[in-house]
């Protein structure tokens, strides 16, 4: 046969390394051996995922099936819930938040009983297949590099802001946990295992929202903490009705079984975990953080996890009112806060926004639930993760050089920080231009919105598209003007996070370039194990189509470039209205004194500001999830 | 065979189509306002006189922006003149028009800059419409495929009337034709200047203007889609409709004044929703 076998023995190694580290970080007291720690244990995680990928590809790419019997892992498990809900209890007496005590006891308490009353018949607990190991690249690979990249910001973030006291042995020691916590939750396939894993996320992204301890910093964590606690509640529940009624806490029987009930509570989970509406304030109020944290948990992975379990559920989802449901909740998502990213002018909180719309087409297409739908959902995950993980550092770097991260201080970015400002473009290029990866995504999904007679979401996509592309485009065009001005502005980006930076920036245009093998090896198998079959969605002539674009886009301006490179042109001053003063940056007023030019971004404040959006934003949605919620589970009832 | 014929046609022959357009569009503008107007091949000279002027500009990125808007427009019409997917062709177009924004906005101009943020807000305003166009089409002939929905037993526009009225509101802005020319018009009344050309002159003004003719050829072969069948008569109708559309947008120019944004973004995605939405609601129905 020649067939090897898996080091599955890896597996267990997998998410024990950033354990190890996250026990080893608190206790290294100077910067720069923490930084060798966090190096060298960033190397590892990749290595291990690369060793644990390679040895499964060499046996054939099977679905594996792991550890049947673990009574004293469960054991431990047990204890580490009721450790975490000791913590939440403290913390929120410390602070005073009192309900969400009542959450987190409820959960644990339903968990206990449910473990007690029906104990689930031993079955595997761990699964190995192609959606699994795309979640583990993503996290391993994306999350080594932006723990790479904290190195060096965290560094020039303290300097910056004296005021917070540094941390920052906890804050890798949180990113190095969550990463093990990430590869546990994406491996589990028995729902308790996974809900261990989920829970231990929710707590480490409340511990780094609440990182600098100001007063919002802690306001939004508890935020964050009791709507992801609402879901973690929800996946309680479907585990003891799944126990209950089923016998199984398998996730893979849950679906197979179509039991209606487990599956809505488990999609509420993947919802609050996905920031959709009404739960996406806590991912706008989760940017206080430092920006590794926003990039890692916030956009690359801790928020996929949401999408992985909806992607998990589809084939379930599938032409159900709970489908139904999710798919309207995510196009809604879609629209709404592309429409509220265009009134931000704070760098981050237009990413936060973005990730919240483009996670809400993915779970729309989850929702939807249909073979090509899913295809163009695991896409959009990647490119996403991706694009926007390096645009969170692109930002916090820029941040950190400028000292602010207003779009609008990024006037003429182009001309002081040149490096950066190349890694930004081919961030938002990736984002929103054709044919880059996210708008090639955007396409099939609309053609499997259609497909699937659900034009409302085709409207939905057609509106959210236009307003996508405005904020963009803004931000770019800012990002471009060849404006000089006096303030020197030193570039203080460390090698590192320029490291992590140009890898992404160097992944995402590969990932374009590679994009009919990213389909056809990585996404159709993906597929074809969700649904058991699996047909070409583009054909290849699309493809062609395609790679004639990519190729235009990368070759014109540079062609345009050589050729304009010899002409001669003589350079003159802009028409500023009042005389230009020569330098295109002051110009005479009606005073005849010099003024200096101000050029403001449009941000439609008064029509798209989150003022007016985002309440009525969040009434509809939650109005629609009650009713809903009521509906599916009274009739099922 | 036939596509090769088409694009290289295109790419010949839609400049020397645009510039007749415009030039009757100046003709029959100064009819309608009883005026003389400057002869039919005027932008035949206004082009030669700028690309023999003398090169000034205010940056060295700026032309290489320009030429990359031209090619992008280039290659968008190619796609749909070969009968390649018109999503796609649509998304291309997008493309091209960022470059032209990049292009004003990259010399840090204020009165460029206005105009790059205006045509921002004009490109949100027609994308939704560009985007359910195409879904039209798919719904009522099956297919993104240009060359397919060409060769459908019946005119497409008797599934999708809404979506070709939709598609003349949205082309005003394409055409920057009053009452939506926010980012630059054609007429030297602009109260900010030129708009979004206003750092152009010479060659590369000319640039932009041949561009703009390719545009106009676009959007007319876009109009002809929603008529060509598979039978030959469909070809000698198309061409009329596509006459009758640039005489209404030219009609529509002269009797109206411009919008502010606001009225311009609220009526463009109204009438999206009237017209395109509905009629897909319907094809959505009946499918």
């Amino acid at each position: 046969m020649g067939m090897q076998i898996v080091p599955f023995w890896l597996v267990p190694i997998l998410i024990l390394w950033p354990v190890l580290a996250a026990a080893v970080l608190p206790l290294v007291r100077s910067a720069r051996a923490r930084g060798v720690v966090v190096y060298a244990a960033a190397a590892g995680v990749m290595a291990l995922a690369a060793a644990l990928l390679g040895g499964w590809l060499a046996a054939g790419a099977p679905v594996i099936t792991l550890y049947a019997d673990t009574g004293g892992v469960d054991h431990l498990m047990l204890a580490g819930e009721l450790f975490l809900m000791a913590l939440i209890i403290v913390l929120s007496v410390r602070y005073r938040q009192y309900p969400v005590i009542l959450l987190s006891a409820a959960q644990t308490g339903l968990l206990l009983y449910t473990e007690q009353t029906w104990p689930a018949a031993g079955a595997f607990h761990m699964q190995i297949d192609c959606l699994t190991m795309l979640m583990c690249v993503i996290a391993a690979f994306v999350g080594g590099f932006i723990c790479i990249y904290a190195v060096g910001y965290m560094k020039a973030y303290h300097r910056h802001h004296a005021e917070y006291a540094d941390r920052s042995g906890f804050f890798f020691s949180m990113l190095f946990l969550f990463l093990g916590a990430m590869f546990g939750l994406v491996l589990s396939e028995n729902l308790i295992w996974m809900y261990f894993f989920w829970e231990v996320t929710s707590v480490i992204s409340f511990l780094l929202i609440g990182y600098t301890r100001t007063e919002e910093a802690v306001h939004n964590s508890f935020r964050a903490l009791w709507m992801n606690l609402l879901g973690g509640l929800g996946f309680a529940i479907a585990i003891a009705v799944a126990s209950a009624t089923l016998g199984t806490v398998q996730l893979g029987e849950v679906v197979a079984a179509r039991a209606v009930i487990p599956i809505a509570m488990l999609s509420l989970a993947g919802l609050t975990k996905s920031a959709q509406l009404p739960f996406s304030s806590w991912l706008l109020g989760a940017m206080v953080a430092p920006t590794p944290s926003s990039a890692l948990l916030h956009s690359a992975t801790m928020v996929k996890a949401g999408v992985y379990l909806l992607i998990r559920l589809a084939p379930a989802l599938a032409g159900s009112a709970t489908g139904m449901t999710v798919a309207f909740i995510g196009g809604f998502t879609f629209i709404a806060a592309s429409m509220m990213a265009i009134a931000q002018n704070d760098g981050k909180k237009v990413l936060a926004f973005s990730t919240v719309s483009n996670l809400g087409l993915i779970v729309a297409c989850a929702g939807i639930g249909a073979e090509e739908t899913i295809w163009a959902a695991v896409l959009l995950m990647i490119f996403h993760s991706v694009s926007k993980s390096m645009l969170f550092q692109a930002v916090g770097a820029i941040e950190n050089c400028l000292g602010s991260r207003d779009i609008e201080s990024m006037h003429g970015l182009l001309l002081r920080l040149p490096a950066l400002t190349y890694i930004m473009g081919v961030g938002i290029a990736g984002m929103y231009l054709a044919p880059f990866g996210m708008l090639i995504s955007k396409w099939v999904a609309l053609r499997a919105f259609v497909d699937a007679d659900n034009y409302l979401l085709v409207i939905f996509i057609a509106y959210g598209s236009a307003t996508t592309m405005l904020y963009w485009a803004k931000w770019l065009c800012k990002l471009v003007a060849l404006h000089r001005t006096k303030e020197q502005v030193t570039d203080v980006t460390h090698r590192d996070q320029y490291l992590s930076m140009l890898v992404h920036a160097g992944s995402t245009l590969l990932l374009c370039l590679l994009f009919p093998l990213l389909a056809t090896r990585v996404v159709d198998p993906i597929i074809m194990e969700l649904f058991g079959e699996a047909h070409d969605v583009l054909s290849m002539s699309v493809l062609t189509t395609m790679a004639v674009m990519l190729v235009s886009v990368i070759f014109v301006p540079a062609l345009m470039f050589l050729i304009t490179r010899s002409a001669h042109s003589q350079i003159v001053p802009i028409y500023m209205g009042g005389a230009n003063e020569g330098d295109n940056t002051y110009f005479v007023n009606s005073y005849g004194e010099p003024e200096h030019l101000y050029l403001s971004n449009w941000y439609l404040r008064f029509d798209f500001g989150m003022r007016r959006l985002m309440r009525p934003s969040v009434i509809v949605a939650t109005g629609v999830l009650v009713v809903m919620l009521c509906v599916i589970v009274g009739g099922a009832v | 065979m036939m596509p090769v014929i088409s694009v290289i046609a295109y790419l010949a022959l839609a400049p020397f189509a645009g510039a007749l357009l415009d030039g009757l569009d100046r003709k029959l503008a100064a009819r309608m306002q009883g005026r003389k107007g400057p002869p039919l091949l005027q932008p035949f000279y206004d082009l030669g006189k700028l690309f023999s002027k003398q090169m000034i500009a205010v940056n060295r990125v700026q032309i290489l922006l320009n030429l990359s808007y031209l090619v992008f427009l280039a290659i968008a019409g190619s796609m749909l003149f070969a009968g390649a997917d018109i999503l796609m062709c649509t998304f291309l177009l997008s493309t091209a028009d960022m470059f032209l924004v990049m292009a004003a906005s990259c010399d840090s101009s204020p009165f460029s800059t206005l105009g790059a943020g205006r045509e921002m807000i004009q490109m949100m305003a027609y994308e939704p419409l560009v985007l359910l166009m195409a879904v039209g089409f798919y719904l009522a002939t099956g297919t993104f495929h240009v060359g397919e929905i060409i060769r459908a037993p019946a005119c497409a526009v008797i599934a999708m009337p809404g979506f070709l009225l939709g598609f003349i509101f949205i082309t005003a802005i394409k055409l920057r034709k009053s009452p939506f020319d926010l980012s630059t018009s054609h007429h030297a009344h602009q109260e900010m200047v030129k708009g979004i050309t206003t750092e152009m002159s010479g060659p590369a003004l000319g640039i932009v203007t041949v561009a703009e003719y390719y545009e106009i050829v676009l959007m007319l072969g876009i109009v002809a889609l929603f008529f060509l069948n598979r039978h030959w008569w469909s070809w000698p109708l198309a061409v009329a409709a596509c006459l009758l559309v640039y005489f209404l947008e030219v009609l529509w120019d002269n009797v109206s004044a411009r919008v502010k944004w606001d009225t311009l973004l609220g009526s463009c995605w109204v009438a999206t929703l009237l017209t395109g939405g509905l009629n897909g609601l319907i094809l959505m129905f009946v499918r």
